[in-house]
């Protein structure tokens, strides 16, 4: 018996979305637009002329990032981004401090039905668990 | 169809097999999830974003590759309007909902236990 490692082929490849504006979104929740540049095995990515996007409500915002290498652990899925449907998108941009002002504002409310909510349960016996990473 | 199907699902099974023996990886889940290509799966993730879509391909760390998608709940993500193929990571894979229809069960059982088996086998001997 054999004890070589196995290099199995992967009908899966990233090499059809190298050069591509894809949209990537992070474990974290942020959403990453860029030129995928570089990519390995555990989806490990090096993104071009990247911005982060931020969405609140019917409005986004981007943020300018330029190189970015993100490692694979935090990838969630890759998008190809089409561009037509880019162009045709309901949602308006906005300046991104409008973005983070209203962000701040979406998490606040946020937090506070959380609180209400936690409360709630909390008077019923129920234990609500705060991990604030992930999602 | 059903017929081809099958075929296509016994090749893939004896692929899997027919390497190292005392190889314990279960490629059991790959060979399964190749018989899917071609197919409309719904896969719902760890963030609770459930995309349904057609495979087009799978990877040995099942990794998935959808295009043509459709997120089921598009008003909480926005972000996947002007998506229409993506690259799912393995790793963030909570479900994959497929139709019972595309599955040839009692296959799928028979490799279960030939899976199980090699690695019994040496502990006797």
């Amino acid at each position: 018996m054999s004890f070589a490692p196995k290099f199995f082929t992967t009908a899966e490849s990233l090499v059809d979305s190298l050069d591509k504006r894809l949209l990537v979104l992070l474990r974290d929740g942020r959403k990453i637009i860029g030129v995928l540049r570089s990519y390995d095995q555990f989806a490990n990515l090096v993104l071009q002329d990247s911005l982060e996007r931020v969405y609140v409500g019917d409005a986004y915002g981007d943020l300018e990032r330029g190189v970015f290498i993100i490692r694979g652990e935090n990838v969630v899925l890759l998008g190809e981004i089409d561009e037509e449907a880019e162009d045709a998108l309901p949602l308006r941009q906005l300046p991104f401090q409008d973005i983070l002002e209203m962000q701040r504002e979406e998490s606040e409310k946020k937090a506070r039905r959380d609180k209400l909510r936690f409360q709630l349960l909390h008077k019923q016996g129920f234990s609500v668990d705060f991990a604030d990473n992930d999602f | 169809m059903k017929e081809a199907q099958q075929q296509k699902t016994e090749y893939y099974i004896h692929d899997a097999l027919a390497s190292d023996i005392q190889d314990s990886d279960a490629m059991l889940f790959y060979s399964f999830f190749k018989t899917q290509v071609g197919q409309q799966v719904t896969v719902e993730l760890k963030n609770d974003l459930a995309i349904q879509g057609v495979v087009e391909s799978v990877d040995q760390f099942l990794n998935i590759k959808l295009r043509d998608i459709r997120v089921v709940d598009p008003e909480r993500y926005p972000h996947m309007l002007s998506v229409k193929n993506c690259f799912i990571r393995g790793s963030v894979v909570r479900y994959v909902q497929l139709s019972p229809a595309t599955v040839d069960t009692a296959l799928l059982q028979d490799a279960a236990r030939r899976e199980a088996q090699p690695v019994a086998a040496p502990a006797r001997a």
